[in-house]
């Protein structure tokens, strides 16, 4: 017995022109364009190809497609790396370096292959019962290191991954007979198709299995059509899979290309949103159960077809063919046909097809059923029920075939059990949605085209047709030697036998949700394709319960394992989180700024090499005067008769008794009452209002505006308009920031009797606008110069010129602390009310509506022990830690009385300052507080927020 | 890198929403707003029926109204009708009239 091997000929999907090198664990090997990574590996007689997640146990390709198993690797190819390849979906390239990833050593002597005569002290659960104590994680690390699938390798690039977006009438996702039948009925009727098949080829199964169709043999009929679907307007796209369907017709697939192309250029994922979606997915089929079932060598009789026919691959030259169906009969003929001997063991007491094997010369043994497989690295041998056994190098199972209904379910479909060709098939239809073929429990060829067809608008008429009659293909589970004695595979992948399956529902795990957490069948990553079937009929007998009444566990996306790399797509770093700029970037990078992210805005942080220039930034803030780019406040227009009246609902403070030309600063409540927003309304004429909002709060403000706006106003009464990016600001503040003022000549009256604090006025700017308020986040007389922000740069450049050094945003957070100015979001929480901020005037003086209102007079607002703002005057050296907790200690029991929020060590006061939420911190002013930080003791005094200047006085310097 | 809803809603859940001005578009697009069609009490209401509107949404199962935001879009808002559970659109309007 020689194992698998090339054929001399045949094989419709190679190009024997074409050789192509590669290696496997290191040994050099060759196949032919075309060959998967399997069936070059097989062509090679390589049986073993891994071993076991858990167990350790010898595996072997199995299967010829996305239901595979066992046959995962390692491969590279020049900067590709894919550590866990599935051997049966990737193409073989020159070049390509192929390892085994689950054996420690190599598949051939694993030194962990002890493991496996420890099973039956491991069975499924072993973990979740004998790792707990004391804890799991002792046991993490080495336990993983046991199992798992490939190794990442870190230094690897991923590749960019190419996203496209389709449209069409209709989609049809597999391009067997029934998918061909419907794209070509929906293009006669003129719609446009969109024809997707994960092949190299269309056909299906016809690629390998014979059939008459229009009196033609399968090869020249596919020909055909090949020839004419794209001249009826078929997008006919090769290669790719569908990963999942979502709401609203919504497809996601995945197009590889040809490895060994000139111009190949890796995956490319496709969304699709069709009209209609028509499900041709076909079928797979299930192993059989019987002890030894998954040593390498045992393998889908429907795949050792496909290996012969597509690949040129004969898996054995002495086969023992079981079965309980007659779809494998053709494996028979086509075996003996490449001049392999061949037995056939099937289950029935009688088949036409069998007595048509027999008259062909192949030996038929009915009513017999495999018990067991001999061998240790790989099969020798097939023991049978009537005692004899068979020596094999292959052992071809057939034992029923499962529908793929997998995106169907993606689509909410409900499956049911059909009795006939023993499955789970569609249920209920989902709108917009057909399965048909053999997806569709059609399994002849006959009715899948007829469905096909049907699907595609179609009459359903069939050509004259002959093959794959499908009638006696069906059959439920065999259970008649799962609980033999020794081990009966389950699921391959995640190595759950018969077994484990029976310790589950005697332990009570009998729900079938619960039986896949609790032995992991089908979670692999071929989310038990093979297996669920067989899972479900063992649950089911365990039970007593009809297959059909075990119910099914939920199929999610995504069909096959993709990589992160496809779906992020090119939305990697800025692609992905674009940050936004300020208009005067460059001038301040010529100025050494240091630049961070501010909810996505990048702004200078401090100008120079390091954070220690942030102490001079603030005594000059103090000293002399200093310039800050605040570009980013928010400048929404609010303009119209009812102006006046949509801020007053908006703001916890009144801004309708503004005066013209004056600026207010308002807290933004939400409607449970907790401040939500700061800033500061500028009226610049009776009907026209500029809210000037948080900077990270823009976006948010201008919707929460427009909400209210459209929910209780007259919307041709007024307007919201956020101009924010319209505008470039920059501040002047200090002692000299007046000196600063009168340098620029913007060609306005800067005597403050004119200009008090908290007015705005107009000049004019290298021949703008200016907009010039009074408005002070430093404590210090500021002036806040709005311009064009084209002009950014230049008026930037003319106050640095006048004098004012440049501020960076560290820098003003500590000026803003001292001041006891708050930044929403970081110094109150959710929770946090303007009572507790100490503005409790609107509250008690406001009788008419705004956002919040009620919730500041429910029972909470006003009950004692709410944390209110206050400053903390640290007696240490360092700043306290924020987030550092005020604790009381009774009892030998701490309890936390609030938290420090902002902390920072103050050039002006020459101490550190910190603003935290305490506990009635209003009552317990001047009193000593203890704070906890990961087990230090920290002390700070309780003083009001407002620690420098509390009477305002330098606002006017 | 910040991981944003809209990102992580564009590879997975999308569904396609009517908006009055710029007819159907993605999800991602769109911002939730909540129930469409509560009425805002005015101050007078007892405490409990306050913490009714603040606190409890309708989470109806079946055809429910909602209210959403065209934020990357029109930047309007508008009400849809839509079944939670089979994710159906039934129909939008402009939030008003």
């Amino acid at each position: 017995m020689s194992g698998p091997q090339r054929t001399t000929q045949g094989g419709n999907a190679i190009d024997r022109s074409r050789p192509q090198a590669f290696s496997f664990d290191g040994e050099p090997l060759q196949g032919y364009a075309g060959d998967t990574l399997a069936s070059a590996l097989l062509a090679n007689g390589v049986r073993l190809v891994g071993r076991s997640f858990k167990y350790h146990r010898p595996r072997g390709i199995v299967s010829a497609g996305s239901e595979e198993p066992n046959a995962v690797l390692d491969l590279r190819h020049g900067e590709r790396h894919d550590p866990n390849a599935r051997a049966t979906l990737e193409w073989l390239a020159d070049g390509m370096q192929l390892r085994s990833i689950h054996a420690n050593g190599t598949p051939q002597r694993d030194r962990l292959g002890y493991l496996d005569r420890l099973a039956r002290f491991i069975p499924a659960a072993f973990y979740y019962k004998t790792f707990m104590w004391p804890r799991w994680m002792w046991y993490e690390h080495a336990i993983r290191n046991l199992a798992g699938l490939g190794r990442l390798d870190p230094t690897a690039r991923a590749p960019v991954v190419p996203r496209s977006h389709l449209q069409t009438d209709l989609c049809v996702v597999g391009a067997g007979p029934a998918g061909i039948a419907a794209a070509q009925a929906a293009a006669r009727r003129g719609a446009r198709v969109l024809l997707i098949d994960a092949r190299t080829a269309i056909g299906g199964s016809l690629l390998y299995r014979a059939a008459q169709i229009e009196g033609l043999a399968a090869p020249q009929w596919l020909a055909e059509v090949t020839r004419t679907l794209p001249a009826l307007g078929v997008d006919v796209r090769l290669r790719t899979m569908a990963l999942g369907l979502y709401d609203h017709n919504r497809l996601l697939l995945l197009q590889r290309c040809d490895p060994t192309a000139a111009d190949r250029v890796g995956e490319h994922l496709l969304e699709v949103r069709a009209g209609r979606i028509v499900l041709a997915t076909g079928a797979v089929e299930r192993p059989l159960l019987f002890a030894g079932n998954d040593r390498p060598g045992v393998m889908l009789a429907d795949a050792a077809l496909e290996y012969l026919g597509r690949y040129g691959v004969r898996c054995g030259s002495r086969a023992v063919i079981a079965t309980g169906n007659d779809s494998a009969y053709a494996l028979a003929h086509a075996l003996r046909e490449a001049g392999a001997d061949c037995t056939v063991v099937d289950s029935r007491a009688t088949s036409a097809e069998a007595d048509c094997a027999r008259g062909a010369g192949i030996d038929v043994r009915l009513d017999t059923r495999v018990v067991g497989s001999t061998g240790a690295l790989h099969v020798t041998g097939a023991r049978l029920d009537s005692g004899v056994t068979l020596e094999a190098d292959l052992l071809a199972v057939a034992g029923g075939w499962t529908p793929l209904i997998h995106l169907y379910c993606h689509a909410r479909g409900k499956p049911r059990w059909n009795d006939h060709i023993g499955a789970l098939v569609p249920d209920r239809e989902v709108d917009g949605l057909h399965v048909v073929g053999a997806a569709n429990g059609a399994l002849g060829l006959a009715q899948a085209w007829q469905q096909g067809s049907l699907a595609g608008g179609g009459s359903g008429e069939a050509p004259q047709l002959t093959g794959s009659v499908g009638d006696f293909w069906g059959g439920a589970p065999d259970l008649t030697h799962a609980g033999s004695a020794g081990r009966v595979w389950v699921d391959l992948q995640n190595d759950v036998t018969s077994k484990d399956v029976e310790l589950a529902v005697r332990e009570n795990f009998a729900a079938v949700e619960h039986l896949k957490r609790y032995t992991t069948l089908g979670m692999a990553t071929d989310q038990g394709k093979t297996s669920n079937v067989n899972g479900l009929a063992l649950l089911a007998a365990g039970t007593g319960r009809d297959i059909g009444a075990v119910g099914v566990t939920t199929f999610r996306p995504p069909f096959v394992p993709v990589s992160m790399a496809a779906v992020a797509g090119r939305e990697l770093g800025e692609l992905q989180s674009p940050v936004r700029r300020l208009p005067a970037e460059d001038e301040h990078r010529k100025e050494r700024a240091y630049f961070c992210d501010y909810g996505n805005l990048l702004r200078p942080a401090w100008y120079g090499p390091d954070e220690a220039v942030i102490a001079a930034e603030c005594r000059a803030a103090r000293e002399s005067a200093v310039v800050l780019d605040a570009s980013p406040l928010g400048k929404i227009d609010v303009i119209g008769p009812q102006a006046a009246a949509l801020l007053d609902f908006i703001f916890y403070t009144r801004m309708s008794t503004l005066a013209p030309g004056r600026l207010r600063y308002g807290l933004a409540l939400a409607e449970s009452g907790a401040i939500w927003d700061d800033g500061v309304v500028l009226r610049l004429a009776p009907e026209h209002f500029v809210v000037s909002c948080s900077s990270s709060h823009v976006a948010a403000m201008t919707a929460h505006l427009d909400e209210w706006r459209e929910d209780h106003f007259d919307l041709r009464q007024v307007f919201v308009h956020d101009t924010t990016a319209h505008w470039a600001t920059m501040a002047v503040s200090g002692p000299q920031a007046r000196n600063v003022l009168a340098a620029l000549e913007l060609g306005f009256d800067l005597d403050d009797a004119q200009l008090p604090h908290m007015s705005a006025t107009q000049g004019r700017f290298m021949g703008g606008p200016a907009r010039i308020a009074r408005v002070s986040f430093t404590g210090e007389r500021s002036y806040e110069i709005s311009v064009p922000a084209g002009l950014a740069g230049a008026l930037w450049r003319r106050i640095r010129e006048a004098g004012a050094l440049p501020l960076g945003v560290e820098a003003l957070g500590v000026l803003r602390a001292e001041k006891g100015f708050i930044f929403v979001g970081q110094d109150t929480d959710s929770e946090t009310m303007p009572q507790d901020i100490g503005m409790d005037g609107p509250r008690l003086k406001r009788s008419d509506a705004y956002v919040g209102d009620r919730s500041l007079f429910m029972p909470a607002a006003s009950k004692a022990g709410r944390r209110q703002l206050v400053g903390i005057a640290a007696t240490t050296v360092y700043p306290l830690p924020v987030g550092a907790h005020a604790v009381t200690t009774r009892d030998s029991r701490m309890r936390s009385i609030g938290f420090i929020t902002s902390s920072y060590s103050s050039v002006a006061l020459q101490r550190p300052i910190a603003l935290a939420l305490i506990e009635d911190g209003m009552r317990r002013m001047g009193d000593e507080l203890e704070f906890e930080h990961m087990g230090s003791r920290l002390r700070g005094t309780v003083v009001p927020a407002c620690q420098l200047d509390p009477t305002g006085a330098r606002l006017n310097a | 890198m910040r991981v944003t809803r809209a990102w992580l809603t564009r590879g997975i859940a999308v569904q396609l929403f009517p908006c009055p001005w710029c007819g159907p578009r993605p999800e991602a697009e769109f911002h939730y707003g909540g129930d469409a069609g509560r009425q805002r009490p005015g101050r007078a209401v007892s405490d409990a029926q306050w913490a009714q509107y603040l606190h409890f949404r309708i989470n109806r199962r079946g055809a429910a109204a909602e209210l959403w935001l065209h934020s990357a879009g029109c930047g309007r808002w508008l009400e849809l009708r839509r079944d939670t559970v089979t994710h159906a659109v039934i129909d939008s309007r402009p939030m008003t009239p």
